[in-house]
């Protein structure tokens, strides 16, 4: 299924949920969507036999500087088509339904963005930091973080 | 987490107390491939919960990449992210990087990329297999593999002077052609490297005590390796007839003839341990076919041709992936208009298939959580990134 056909389910189905994207002339074509239907979306392109998209390649944080946006990629064993997902938050309000409930991957890549871009990922069930430490301060992957200059008691940046 | 206390009598009347206990395995521990460390939380012998804790290696991998001064710059970083598999690494994020940049590249260099991600393959899948014999206690083929392992480490290092960490594919090219020599090395080494494989094979995979240690154990169902995106040997060793290089083809592995290798419950359940290493281990002769085939009609070209001098890519993103030895290693490139990569996220095969370990360790034995981990084959570079 191309992807202007994918879009059309989507849009007939959630309507304004369904925000702008680019479909051609991009390496992958995205659309964006409401945040907070996030979960309501994914549930729906994951179980509609046309579009059965039952394998989260991989869901990626990203700083759009004042924006933060989650990135899922898409693909259906079924069908073999590609997909993606965009949603953006304001950096103050950070909050994106979790999707682990859908894909049970998604568990992991949510707990490595909540830990590195500080997204928090409402009803998740188990949110804490993945790769950094668990006392570690602050959100390393965001644009505008500084480093802490001591960790415990032992200087950071050597 | 559940206490639950029981209380049994003995014949003679003495009160004994059960109760869960929570034992702590790694980060140093031989069995973990590295420093991972899993609070375990056992019954008696029998697992109930595993709790992973991973980030003793945490380079800061993403952020590094964002305070280059180049794409090309970002090649050796990648190196380190999997180090038993650093050519399939570099493969991995060129070919994220040419899709985002639409480069096309000589019909050689997709030749040799392939020609050394598959003996990448077979190196890492030897050290896969011959570390896991010796979870399971099985040390001659771990002497045998190593032996043979060196021979693939001698032709990457007659190729880009690295044994291991190689800076050697490029985005748009390599960083050298083939030396003299080596064609004639690679197809000797494919036909002594048989007989190791038929041995090996007879030493350790039909052995009865490794059949009994791993058989039926850490049997991971279809649905949920979908579900959880495990990819590689931990996908197709569940029965899913899936391999990147056949279903979505990159660079030019439409071209070869080759088997996907599927597990199929021979020894007990599919999914079980022994599929998963089976499946690395008849993976590899499907690798030597395509490397036997790629050599015998290796193209000319220049190499470095289509290497560009100054790479500033038009604003957007691009996933790539490809099949490395763990499964699928995908490169997330986010670009902006600038020289310097704005978000790159890796999606480690290893760090995926690892978050399944707790469903299938349930219920088994303490001392098959080893063999569990040793089937998923981690690698923690990766893992943390």
């Amino acid at each position: 299924m191309t992807a202007q056909e994918i879009n059309e389910i989507l849009k007939a189905q959630f309507g304004d949920a369904v925000l702008e994207g680019k479909l051609e002339n991009v390496p992958d074509p995205f659309v964006k969507v409401q945040p907070e239907r996030i979960l309501e979306i994914a549930a729906f392109v994951r179980s509609d036999e046309r579009l059965q998209f039952d394998y989260l390649m991989c869901l990626s944080g990203v700083d759009y500087k004042g924006k933060l946006g989650v990135t899922y990629h898409l693909y259906s064993m079924v069908h073999r088509h590609k997909f993606v997902l965009k949603v953006e938050v304001p950096t103050e309000t950070p909050n994106i339904p979790s999707v682990e409930s859908v894909w049970k991957t998604a568990d992991w890549h949510e707990r490595e963005a909540f830990d590195l871009y500080g997204i928090n990922f409402t009803g998740h069930p188990d949110l804490r930091r993945i790769l950094l430490p668990y006392d570690w301060e602050g959100y390393p992957l965001r644009k505008d973080y500084q480093t802490p200059e001591y960790y415990n008691g032992m200087k950071v940046p050597y | 987490m559940t206490e639950t206390t029981e209380t049994i009598k003995t014949s003679t009347g003495r009160v004994l107390r059960t109760e869960e206990m929570v034992v702590n395995m790694g980060p140093q521990h031989p069995s973990t491939h590295g420093v991972l460390r899993l609070e375990v939380v056992l019954d008696g012998e029998i697992v109930v919960d595993v709790i992973p804790h991973m980030g003793y290696l945490h380079r800061c991998f993403e952020k590094h990449c964002e305070h280059m001064t180049n794409y090309q710059q970002v090649v050796p970083y990648v190196d380190r992210m999997d180090y038993v598999a650093a050519m399939t690494n570099e493969f991995a994020y060129v070919v994220a990087a040419e899709k985002l940049l639409k480069i096309e590249v000589p019909e050689r260099v997709h030749y040799i990329r392939i020609i050394m991600s598959e003996l990448q393959r077979i190196a890492s899948h030897l050290i896969a297999i011959g570390t896991f014999g010796i979870d399971m206690g099985a040390f001659t083929p771990f002497l045998y593999y190593f032996r043979d392992r060196e021979k693939i480490l001698e032709l990457f290092e007659m190729t880009c002077g690295a044994r291991l960490l190689y800076n050697y594919i490029w985005i748009g090219g390599l960083s050298h052609d083939l030396p003299p020599g080596f064609i004639e090395k690679t197809k000797e080494f494919c036909k002594d490297f048989k007989t190791t494989l038929k041995e090996v094979n007879d030493l350790l995979n039909y052995n009865e005590i490794f059949i009994k240690r791993t058989a039926n154990v850490g049997v991971l169902p279809k649905d949920l390796a979908i579900n959880y995106a495990c990819s590689g040997p931990m996908l197709r060793g569940s029965g899913v007839n899936f391999d990147l290089r056949r279903d979505d083809p990159y660079t030019m592995y439409d071209k070869f003839e080759w088997d996907v290798i599927v597990g199929k419950g021979e020894m007990g359940a599919v999914g079980d341990v022994w599929d998963r290493n089976m499946v690395r281990q008849r993976e590899m002769w499907e690798s030597l076919r395509i490397i036997e085939q790629a050599i015998a009609s290796l193209p000319e070209g220049d190499v470095q041709k289509a290497i560009p001098k100054r790479i500033r890519p038009v604003p957007g993103d691009a996933y790539g992936r490809v099949e490395g030895p763990r499964g699928e290693l995908g490169f997330y490139i986010v670009a902006e208009d600038s020289v310097t990569p704005y978000r790159i996220k890796a999606r480690a095969p290893a760090f995926v298939n690892l978050s399944v370990i707790n469903e299938i360790s349930k219920g088994a034995m303490l001392a098959d959580l080893v063999a569990i981990i040793g089937s998923i084959d981690i690698v923690l570079g990766e893992v943390d990134r």
